[in-house]
Formats: C-alpha cells, sequence, structure tokens
C-alpha cells in the first residue's frame, strides 16, 4: 500500500511541475469555464435577476466542461511523447499511476471551482457564502466521480484517432447522473434557508457513486491499458 | 522481494491486431549476457515484439517466459528487471534532464536517487545541460538521455527499438561501447535497428523477422548484410 500511494503521488507531482511550468491547462480551462458563465450570465440573468435555479446548473455544467477540456489536454501530453507507456512500465501496480493522474486532475480542477464559485455566485447572485463548508463537500464528491470516470476514458483513448470526439460521447451518459445529484444539491443549498438535510442526501448520492466509479475504474484500468 | 532471471523464452507467440497478424508463432530464447539483434523490414513485427516482451502487450497466443516466471505471475516485480527504449523516447520535453531522470528513478524506487541521476547525466554527456529544458535538446542527445532513463535501474533485459536514430557516429560508437560493456555485466540486450553498419560485429545472434514470422537466428561470423540479405532472398524462395 505504502509503494502503491508513493507512485501515485510521485506521478501527481510530475503532472502538476509540468503544469505550473507550462500553465497551459490552467489556463484553458479557467477562461474556457469563465467564458461559458458569462455567456450563461447574458443569456439567463434579467435585470439583475437571475433564472430561479440557474446557478446550479451553470456551475456543474461549466465544470464538467471544463474537467472534459482538461482530462484530454493532460493526457494528450502523455501521448504526444508516448509517456503513458513508460508510465505503463513501472514496477508498481499500474492503478497507481491511475490515481496518481486523477489525483492531478483533482487538484487542478479544485483550482478552476475556486475560481468559478464565487464568479457564479456574483454573476448569478447565488448566495453561496451561507452554506460554504456543504458546497465544498458536494464539488469535492462531484468532481471526484467525473474526475474519476474521465481519467479512465481518457487514459484508455489516448491511441484513439478521433478521442477529443469519444471523450465526451462516452463521459457524459456515464456522469450525467453525478451532475444531476451536484446540480440538485447545490440548488438545495441556494434555497432562501438552506435545505441541508436535502444536500446531505445528494450528497450521499455522490459518495455512492464515487465509490462505485472508482472501484471499477482501479479494477479495469490495468487490463484496459495492457491491451 | 526482488526477482530475477537470466534466460528469456519466446515460446510460440502469436499476436494478432482484429484481423492482421503482427507475429506468428515465434520462437526465441536469449540467455544472460547476449546481445541479440532483430532485423526485418519495416511492419515485420520487430516493434510488436518488444512491446510483448516489455509487458506492454499481451501475446494473443503462445507465452514468454522469463526464467521460471510469465507477466502475469510477477507483474510489478518483473518490470522492475526491464529497460525498454522505443520508438518514442519517452521523456517529457517540460521537464529538464535532471528532473525527467530523477522521477523515473523514483518511479523505478532506485536507492540515493541523486547519485544515480549524476552518474546517468555523465553517462550521457549531460552534464553540463543537466539543468536544461529536455525540449532544447537535439535528437541525438534526447537519445542519449532516454537510453540512461531506461537503465536507470539496472534492468537484466534491455530492448532497444531503433536505439541508432539520431546518434552521430561518435555518440553511436559509444553506445555500441556501452552495450558491450552491458553484455560483459551479464544483461540480455534485444536491439532492432536497420542500421547494420553501426551494428556490425555487435551481435552475439541475428533474428531475422519478415511479416510476423520468424525467419532465422543465426550466430554465424559473416557479414551482417550478408546475413540479413541471405535470410530475406531465402524466405522469398
Amino acid at each position: 500500500m505504502r509503494q502503491f500511494l508513493r507512485v501515485a503521488w510521485i506521478v501527481m507531482r510530475k503532472d502538476l511541475t509540468v503544469e505550473v511550468r507550462s500553465r497551459e491547462i490552467l489556463y484553458t480551462t479557467v477562461f474556457f469555464a469563465a467564458s461559458c458563465v458569462l455567456v450563461f450570465a447574458f443569456a439567463l440573468v434579467r435585470e439583475g435577476r437571475p433564472m430561479e435555479d440557474a446557478a446550479a446548473g451553470i456551475l456543474w455544467i461549466a465544470i464538467a466542461f471544463a474537467g472534459t477540456l482538461a482530462l484530454g489536454r493532460t493526457f494528450e501530453r502523455e501521448r504526444q511523447t508516448e509517456t503513458l507507456r513508460a508510465l505503463m512500465l513501472a514496477p508498481s501496480d499500474r492503478p497507481a499511476i491511475y490515481v496518481g493522474k486523477l489525483l492531478g486532475i483533482l487538484i487542478l480542477l479544485a483550482v478552476v471551482e475556486v475560481v468559478l464559485v464565487p464568479l457564479v455566485g456574483l454573476l448569478f447572485n447565488a448566495p453561496f457564502g451561507g452554506s460554504l463548508l456543504w458546497l465544498a463537500l458536494l464539488l469535492a464528491a462531484g468532481t471526484l466521480g467525473f474526475a474519476s470516470v474521465g481519467t479512465l476514458f481518457a487514459a484508455m483513448l489516448v491511441r484513439a484517432r478521433s478521442r477529443d470526439v469519444l471523450l465526451p460521447v462516452l463521459l457524459y451518459p456515464i456522469t450525467i447522473p453525478i451532475i444531476i445529484a451536484g446540480v440538485r444539491g447545490t440548488v438545495a443549498l441556494l434555497q432562501a434557508v438552506p435545505d441541508e438535510p436535502m444536500a446531505r442526501f445528494w450528497g450521499a448520492l455522490l459518495v455512492f457513486f464515487d465509490v462505485v466509479f472508482v472501484t471499477l475504474a482501479l479494477w479495469t484500468f490495468e487490463p484496459l491499458m495492457t491491451e | 522481494m526482488t526477482f530475477d532471471f537470466d534466460r528469456l523464452v519466446v515460446d510460440n507467440v502469436s499476436r494478432n491486431f482484429g484481423r492482421r497478424r503482427a507475429l506468428n508463432r515465434v520462437n526465441l530464447t536469449c540467455h544472460s549476457g547476449e546481445i541479440i539483434g532483430l532485423l526485418g523490414p519495416n511492419g515485420a513485427g520487430k516493434s510488436t515484439l518488444l512491446a510483448i516482451l516489455s509487458t506492454l502487450l499481451t501475446a494473443s497466443s503462445g507465452e514468454v517466459h522469463y526464467g521460471s516466471a510469465t507477466a502475469h505471475t510477477m507483474g510489478p516485480l518483473l518490470r522492475a528487471r526491464l529497460g525498454l527504449l522505443g520508438h518514442d523516447l519517452y521523456l517529457y520535453p517540460e521537464l529538464t534532464a535532471r528532473e525527467n531522470l530523477e522521477f523515473f528513478a523514483r518511479l523505478y524506487g532506485c536507492p540515493d536517487v541523486p547519485s544515480v541521476v549524476d552518474d546517468a547525466l555523465g553517462r550521457a554527456g549531460l552534464g553540463e545541460r543537466a539543468d536544461d529544458l529536455v525540449s532544447g535538446f537535439s535528437r541525438g542527445m534526447r537519445q542519449r538521455l532516454a537510453l540512461e532513463r531506461a537503465l536507470l535501474h539496472q534492468p537484466r533485459l534491455l530492448l532497444l527499438d531503433e536505439p541508432f536514430t539520431g546518434l552521430d557516429d561518435a555518440s553511436g560508437q559509444a553506445l555500441v561501447a556501452r552495450l558491450r560493456g552491458l553484455r560483459q555485466e551479464g544483461r540480455i540486450v534485444l536491439l532492432a535497428t536497420h542500421d547494420l553498419d553501426l551494428a556490425e560485429g555487435l551481435f552475439d545472434r541475428i533474428a531475422v523477422l519478415r511479416d510476423g514470422r520468424l525467419l532465422l537466428v543465426d550466430d554465424s561470423s559473416a557479414s551482417l548484410r550478408e546475413r540479413y540479405r541471405d535470410a530475406v532472398a531465402a524466405a522469398r524462395r
């Protein structure tokens, strides 16, 4: 187990070092997500009054789109240099490589969310401040579920010619339950009086999805990557 | 727990990609302290065989035995004894030469990483450029760095796919000398190349592949080019 975590840590640290040096994925995803929120704000906010529950939907859509972009770019880097093969040759359990890549994506998306939440709050008059801890938990659980499936698919499609098309086509149908749970949980928190029991229910559902998706990904990563 | 082996046995290995058969019942045995040249025209199956030996691909049928073990039974312990230098060099251009080697040394659990990396940089002749980004390196410099990356963990089996690509004469000769040193150390080296001039006199045996079939395994002392030409001509007849 120590060896597994050590390898995951090394891979994550390498991904973050590369990203800190290039800032390519961070800038692209933040810019894309912010543009997405801005466009929706023009469409859904009239005279300073947003459409009911729009903020929650826009927040999660922006996270999903930005996440897809980040997943594609992260593995594109490994494809260009074929370094994913070198990672697969490492003398460790191959799922450790998956966990390392997943952690890197999660940290990247957490940074995107730190920018997105205040932006959505500002443009959609969404009172996120009242239940920030619950929102953070929902976002953490939702992002983990989304990224766990996304990391597996992005790794699997790394050598497919039409990977840019296939990734969203495969990813969105499977992660729609996660996005719906995230949206409903966030809507519950944005009520005049935050509905914490309802947010807790959707949060628990997200944790359930996380357990299922992470377990399946760990189980299937090695056979999928070896072929 | 560690694992080692002194013999590699490729036992009736075939590999299909869809309906195309890339390798067809290949049999080959390699021993410790041997350099085997893997020769053949483009598309002969050399890279596929190296990918199977490196455990990146599984065989559709047949088995590869590393001593008494297989990739299935040994997994990570076996990979700790394999080194691969492929067509692509498996280096991160956004990292420096030192960072690349440090990353792989840590991944392989090498003891005393700074000293292992310094030694490797010295052998690659990149001591002065250790802290430069790999993106600024020439193909030859990357090739030398990639070879050291593949050797960091002192693998028993070294698989090299076109290692002379991009090397100038001096670097090519240095690589040949390095490979002879590895033979002295008892490594098993499998080297796929088209550069018969540089590889002349290097191989203990050659294995010629064509259309996925192993045409011959030969240890005669005739010139490499002659042996290769005879093998391909015999296959045509």
